[in-house]
């Protein structure tokens, strides 16, 4: 199985990474992984996006054309990437702040309302783990158990009491896929 | 068992250095590859394997340490990006000049001038046919992924070492900075001074034990004897040509097409003959892992026999010089396509090239 | 009298230091050079350091300070040598390094190298000689030409409004927590000589104790590019240089 998913957003909203939390997610399942980031200064404002690809097979060109999943977390990375999904492909987007929906009806679009559902659980450092929960509910690219091994692999010790709270996220936003 | 880790090609060439023995970095930050000194100042290996870590103050500086540490017979290196690789090409050339093994890693952006900070492959001429004055090579190793730029860095130092000359890893921004998995290498403790003394007689090591001094200088005013340091220098260059042209072959057998494309731009050519395939068109791929030496023999082979050749390169044509000289046969179509200022192109723009330099298959 | 009987060890009242080469040296007839050099190879035999020695030779005039002492050397690229020097010293700690530079080589292109390697207090010993004009390359203007000198470059006379001021690089380095000893000396006399010396003797102990960076101005003369006499040289230098760069110690921690 291969997933090539993009993931853009403001930098600032823990675009990059959620990408690398979805890699390394990737690594405790003994995937293929690529990660590769659209770097430079958007990551201080503006723009961020990346490219993480995970796979049973090795995996060849980091650059690509289209995508099994987007996820577009503002108006701009929306408008830029909405043709990029496969068709019978997936778009989540968050919509907040969105004026101009998609159009596209070749493929299957999300709304979601991971900011509301910040608010909700009274976290707004957990933006980014509900969008994850939500794409995890649309297609098992990995386990939510490999998410919180991963978890407890890349945060320091002494962020390890955050785990609960990234693991109640995660499940929120699984919640917001009906 | 061996430990998988996940992390970006930066990274892994830290930690691969760390590893290797290295006894020094000294570098300048400059962006796509900060996170080489980052990683190493965080590792803080002066306390555990003792290799020195030095922020220097300007390229300039950072690659005359690298000369003073190679002419001590130390493992030592430096890594940048297209501008301050630039800067140090004088450096450079005296670390050739005085037949030092040291690598230098460019992970390359977009140029020319202060440029773009995003990826590009415009530095190939600068690190192929000599960055600086004089002739001279540079061993150019051109990493594809992150395991590549971990595992070069010992063969850089390796060849360097064998054939006492300069390396260079000739990277880009997508392989300094994407993450992937990758097998890091066993730690090997760094030679001690004794140890040094004895495998590298040359070394400016303090005039003791009763040798005679040994000097490094690139200096010789007496062009009858310069002319001799460089015909030394020319045969050493011919045996790495016979010696250590390394590359990787995909689906050249019984192609009728052929791409060369180097560094993360091959991969992106993988996808392309993916593509292809699929419309039932047979491309090979050759990816030059040494960009000098060059592959010119099996780029020959391949070449003369398919209806056509493309070369794919971040840039507006550098490396198809080296594939034209090596096919050397004006009835092959060789053509090029590139991306240029920091753009690489997708693997479908590649394709759209590819049919329309040959819409006849 | 035969000469024979007159070269005797009995008889000898000096002797070229052991690490000082036998072999011609290309300066010219009165240049300080030739006095530094065997300054530093008998400091270097004085505190028994042949062995751990090493130098780095510059681009100017020195450029061939290899040739003459008789340890191991790198030649540095122009304006390179405490980059060089820094390298050396980090990687082998236990080692006497130490840089001679010239005014171009150090106060000009390598100002840079110069700064930072005494700011970072690199536990090196430079040795600085400046005679305020570019020898090797036929006598052209330097950052430490005083104004109104002639030179190939201003052969009118250092003017302010055209080629700046004279660059007080001692004073420069000495303001830097890095550097442990900063002094000015000169060669011109016996007694300056013996002074020099003990300065020289001192940087180097600073570079093996690992105390910061050492710095010893030589203030020279290049009868050559001033185009005196050497005797005239050495006065010019008294009533000239010692004006702007007075001798003496700048720093002494």
């Amino acid at each position: 199985m291969k997933s090539e998913i993009k993931i853009a957003g403001f930098g600032g909203q823990g675009v990059l990474s959620m990408g690398k939390i979805l890699a390394y997610s990737g690594l405790m399942e003994n995937k293929e992984i690529t990660w590769m980031p659209a770097y430079g200064p958007e990551q201080r404002g503006g723009t961020a996006n990346v490219t993480v690809i995970l796979s049973d097979d090795p995996i060849s060109s980091p650059i690509l054309n289209t995508y099994d999943m987007v996820v577009a977390l503002n108006q701009q990375s929306l408008d830029k990437f909405e043709s990029k999904v496969k068709p019978g492909g997936i778009l989540i987007y968050d919509s907040y702040g969105i004026h101009k929906r998609p159009t596209r009806t070749d493929i299957k679009v999300y709304c979601i309302n991971a900011m509301e559902a910040t608010l909700e659980i009274g976290n707004n450092k957990a933006f980014n783990m509900i969008v994850l929960g939500a794409m995890l509910a649309l297609t098992p690219i990995v386990t939510i158990d490999s998410v919180l091994k991963a978890l407890k692999k890349t945060l320091p010790e002494r962020h390890h009491h955050l785990i609960p709270m990234n693991e109640a996220a995660l499940r929120k936003g699984m919640s917001l896929i009906k | 068992m061996e430990e998988v880790r996940l992390m970006k090609g930066n990274e892994a060439l830290a930690h691969a250095a760390i590893r290797y023995g290295c006894d020094g970095y000294f570098g300048y930050p400059i962006t796509p590859q900060s996170e080489v000194m980052e990683t190493l100042m965080e590792e803080m290996p002066w306390e555990t394997t003792g290799m020195v870590v030095l922020q220097a103050e300007s390229e300039v500086a950072a690659i005359n340490m690298v000369y003073a540490g190679a002419a001590c017979g130390k493992t030592v290196f430096t890594s940048s990006s297209s501008p301050g690789v630039s800067l140090m090409q004088e450096g450079v050339s005296y670390i050739a000049a005085g037949e030092l093994p040291a690598l230098i890693i460019n992970v390359m952006r977009g140029g020319p001038g202060l440029g773009t900070i995003q990826p590009s492959q415009a530095d190939y001429f600068q690190a192929t046919k000599g960055g600086g004055h004089g002739d001279y090579h540079l061993i150019t190793l051109a990493p594809s992924s992150v395991q590549e730029m971990c595992d070069f860095v010992g063969l850089g130092w390796d060849l360097a070492f064998k054939y006492r000359t300069p390396a260079i890893l000739l990277a880009d921004g997508v392989v300094g900075q994407m993450m992937e998995k990758v097998v890091l290498p066993p730690f090997r403790p760094r030679l001690t001074d004794e140890e040094i003394k004895k495998l590298r007689p040359w070394a400016v090591t303090g005039k003791s034990g009763g040798r005679k001094r040994n000097v490094l200088t690139t200096l010789e005013l007496d062009p009858e004897i310069m002319e001799k340091h460089n015909e030394r220098y020319q045969a050493t260059y011919r045996l790495i040509e016979e010696n250590e042209v390394r590359y990787e072959a995909f689906n050249t057998d019984d192609c009728d097409y052929l791409m060369v494309a180097f560094g993360s731009i091959a991969r992106i050519c993988h996808k392309t003959v993916e593509i292809a395939a699929e419309h039932g068109v047979k491309i090979g791929i050759i990816r030059p892992i040494t960009l000098w030496p060059f592959p010119k023999k099996i780029i020959a082979e391949v070449g003369s026999r398919v209806k056509g050749v493309m070369v794919v390169e971040i840039n507006a044509g550098q490396m198809i010089e080296d594939v034209r000289l090596a096919i050397n046969n004006p009835s092959v179509p060789i053509v090029h396509f590139g991306r240029l200022g920091g753009i690489v192109p997708t693997p479908d723009e590649i394709l759209d090239a590819f049919n329309a330099s040959f819409p006849n298959k | 009298m035969d000469i024979n009987e007159i070269i005797k060890p009995e008889n000898c009242v000096y002797h070229r230091p052991k690490l000082l080469n036998d072999v011609h040296m290309h300066y010219c007839p009165g240049c300080s050079h030739g006095v530094v050099h065997k300054l530093i190879a008998e400091v270097l035999e004085e505190i028994g350091q042949e062995e751990t020695a090493i130098g780095v030779a510059p681009v100017g005039c020195a450029v061939f300070a290899y040739n003459y002492i008789d340890i191991d050397w790198i030649e540095a690229a122009h304006g390179r040598a405490p980059a060089i020097a820094t390298a050396v010293k980090r990687l082998m700690p236990d080692k006497l390094v130490f840089t001679y530079q010239g005014d171009g080589d150090l106060a000009a292109i390598g100002t840079c190298e110069t700064i930072h390697a005494a700011n970072r207090g690199e536990n090196i010993a430079i040795i600085f000689i400046n005679n305020a004009i570019y020898g090797m390359t036929g006598g052209q203007m330097a950052p430490t030409t005083l104004l109104g000198m002639k030179t190939a470059t201003t052969p009118y006379g250092r003017r302010a409004d055209l080629n700046g001021y004279p660059l007080k690089i001692g004073d420069l380095v000495a303001q830097l927590d890095g550097t442990c000893y900063v002094t000015r000396q000169s060669v011109h006399t016996p007694a300056a000589v013996r002074k020099a010396k003990a300065a020289i003797k001192k940087a180097f102990e600073n570079s093996l104790a690992k105390k910061g960076t050492s710095f010893v101005e030589i203030v020279s003369t290049c009868n050559s590019g001033w185009k005196l006499t050497p005797a005239q040289s050495n006065e010019w230098m008294v009533q000239n240089m010692f004006a702007k760069y007075p001798i003496g110690d700048l720093k002494n921690v």
